[in-house]
């Protein structure tokens, strides 16, 4: 947008006094400075970078082709993917607790439809999807229409779909249905297939797509709106329901789309993959992206680039040979350090140095 | 700017002289009696200040004017017309907007972003922030509203800015009455200057009526051609600005206080 250069002469020239005003080193320090805090997601990009510049010197397999695309696709994208449904419900005032379970669910429904049922695999993929649409549906009922907290709603729906996915499966794994490899390979990939980067390139286009429904579109400015002032919105007129239904429902759809590629990429329809822990993750990207838990602020290329910074940190440590273990205190403490500077920046923004 | 008249016909509003007239309303929330004969009208291109102490009724008023409550009984007359206002989105169709309070601005939101807040310009699929850019930028420029930029989040402004800009939104919304709930309410000598040289600004244009709320009987004289007290719901004076003075609408509620104090003290 043509929008960040302006404010950030102003913001410049606006500030009053503090400094040696005059001095260019200053004056360009300053402004950089201020470009980064209004650009939450530069900062973000710099703590990205020098983590992969920290395990590029301290392993020279960092930067080969195979482990970022394990970095990337393996890891990132799938933060990446659920990050968009969070980020929107987040930003709208909501959460999805849910959504690592439409992840396992989704490709269970595919496997029964063809398997059991006898339909084809591309009309099974499409319900599979639908059935996660409908999922966030339930969730913006529960939440909208009657009112349930959205942490309470999606917590219950979470554990539905785990009961669900562990009944139907009776706990075990299950092939993925021969008709549907084709179209797989699309979705998800394969683990050993010659182009290991599919799921990224999926993410990066979705990605793309909900950060200009989020930055460009009425979807996402009344998406902000709801988020920021609730009563506001509806006074101006703004549909607040459909707004959190549509929300909730593209969070379901990013859910059974992962899940689906998840299966794909490791050839496997797994009832323990998905769950919590993605979900949390996807949340943790969105927070370390700069999105807020109260609402009205967020953006979808603060998740991306949190999700790499995540799936870095993941991938970095088992590469260098440290144990995964304390990995959890340094996700822990990112998610702390972000929160800090999430809310300073808040107060710069209300202060007026940013936007 | 001009707001629209209803197309074609002779306009009725200039037959009976009164944009809005209310007549008879009367409300009630279970046992307690919250409006219980209101009647006022408002002329075209008026200001029109409410005035009254604490629990006299004057925000039940605005929110039935507004939709918010429909009137046990009485009637509503918009352009000569009744009217039975459904809701407040068919409120704002006949043209009455309110200013709330709170102002209903969102706070993460640039300026022109809340100025256009539900009636964005698109270029589909994309909202096209150039011209929702520009056009509010020159609106509060038209309206005297000296922001240095429309891009910032209004979270940043003043009280003062917050409501002019959220009375230009309703101003552009083609509102043609415009309710101002206690507009001065909380704000410093600068910002309450602003509002009132906005109010002043309007009336000259003469295009929209407009319904002052306000607790500060100063102000309401200072940019109000008219007066109407509610007391116990009820218009107790109907004066225009001139013809009295806040010696008198201070005297009047004070007197009604002291009345009320025996009451209660010496219940007879």
């Amino acid at each position: 947008m043509s929008g960040i250069a302006q404010p950030t002469a102003e913001a410049a020239s606006a500030s009053p006094g503090g400094g040696p005003a005059g001095n260019p080193l200053w004056r360009f320090a300053r402004a950089s400075g201020s470009l980064f805090i209004q650009q939450r997601e530069a900062t973000v990009l710099v703590v990205a970078l020098a983590l992969w510049a920290f395990f590029w010197l301290k392993s020279p397999d960092f930067l080969t082709s195979t482990n970022l695309s394990n970095l990337l696709s393996g890891y990132a994208a799938q933060y990446m993917i659920l990050g968009i449904g969070e980020v929107m419900l987040l930003i709208s005032g909501e959460i999805d607790l849910s959504v690592g379970f439409n992840f396992a669910f989704s490709p269970f429904l595919m496997h029964y439809l063809i398997d059991f049922y006898g339909v084809p695999a591309f009309p099974a993929i499409l319900i599979a999807l639908l059935f996660g649409v409908f999922v966030g549906w339930v969730n913006g009922f529960f939440t909208v229409t009657l009112r349930v907290p959205s942490f309470i709603t999606t917590l219950g729906t979470a554990f539905i779909l785990y009961g669900l996915v562990l009944t139907t499966s009776h706990a075990f794994p299950a092939p993925i249905p021969a008709s549907a490899a084709g179209i797989g390979k699309w979705i998800g990939g394969t683990q050993s297939g010659t182009f290991a980067w599919t799921q990224f390139v999926w993410a990066v286009i979705l990605v793309a797509i909900f950060h200009v429904v989020l930055i460009r579109t009425r979807w996402g400015l009344h998406t902000v709106a709801v988020g920021g002032n609730l009563l506001g919105s509806r006074e101006a007129g703004i549909h607040v329901a459909r707004i959190k239904y549509g929300n909730f429902m593209i969070s379901g759809f990013m859910g059974a789309f992962v899940g689906l590629q998840v299966a794909f990429y490791n050839n496997t329809i797994d009832p323990s993959s998905g769950g919590f822990t993605p979900m949390f993750y996807a949340v943790t990207a969105a927070v370390i992206g700069g999105t807020a838990m109260l609402g009205g602020v967020g953006t979808i290329l603060g998740a991306f680039l949190g999700a790499i910074v995540l799936a870095t940190l993941q991938d970095g440590f088992t590469l260098i040979g440290i144990s995964a273990n304390p990995l959890n205190i340094i996700l822990g403490a990112a998610i702390l350090v972000a929160m800090v500077a999430n809310v300073s920046l808040a107060r710069l923004r209300i202060e007026g140095r940013t936007r | 700017m001009s707001v629209p008249a209803p197309g074609g016909q002779a306009d009725p509003a200039a037959a009976g002289g009164a944009v809005l007239q209310v007549e008879h309303i009367a409300k009630r929330f279970g046992p307690v009696t919250a409006l219980v004969d209101v009647n006022l009208h408002l002329k075209r291109g008026e200001v029109l200040g409410l005035i009254g102490d604490n629990g006299a009724g004057k925000s039940t008023l605005l929110k039935i004017l507004c939709g918010f409550h429909p009137p046990d009984s009485g009637k509503i007359l918009i352009g000569g017309q009744e009217v039975a206002i459904k809701s407040v989105d068919h409120a704002r169709s006949l043209g009455i907007d309110v200013v709330y309070q709170d102002l209903g601005l969102i706070n993460q939101l640039s300026v022109y972003h809340n100025m256009f807040l539900n009636r964005e310009r698109v270029r589909w699929p994309l909202l096209s922030n150039r011209s929702m850019r520009n056009l509010a930028r020159q609106r509060l420029d038209d309206m005297g509203v000296g922001l240095k930029s429309v891009d910032v989040p209004v979270a940043s402004l003043s009280g003062g800015q917050r409501q002019a800009i959220a009375v230009a939104r309703s101003v552009y919304s083609e509102a043609k009455i415009l309710l101002l709930d206690e507009p001065l309410a909380a704000m410093g000598a600068k910002e309450a200057a602003l509002i009132l040289d906005l109010v002043r600004d309007l009336k000259d244009q003469g295009d929209v009526s407009i319904i002052v709320v306000a607790h500060n009987y100063g102000q309401v004289l200072e940019i109000c051609d008219r007066v109407n007290l509610l007391q116990h719901g009820e218009i107790t004076l109907d004066k225009l600005s001139k013809d009295t003075s806040v010696q008198e609408l201070n005297d009047i509620v004070i007197a009604e206080y002291r009345a009320a104090l025996e009451a209660r003290q010496h219940p007879s």
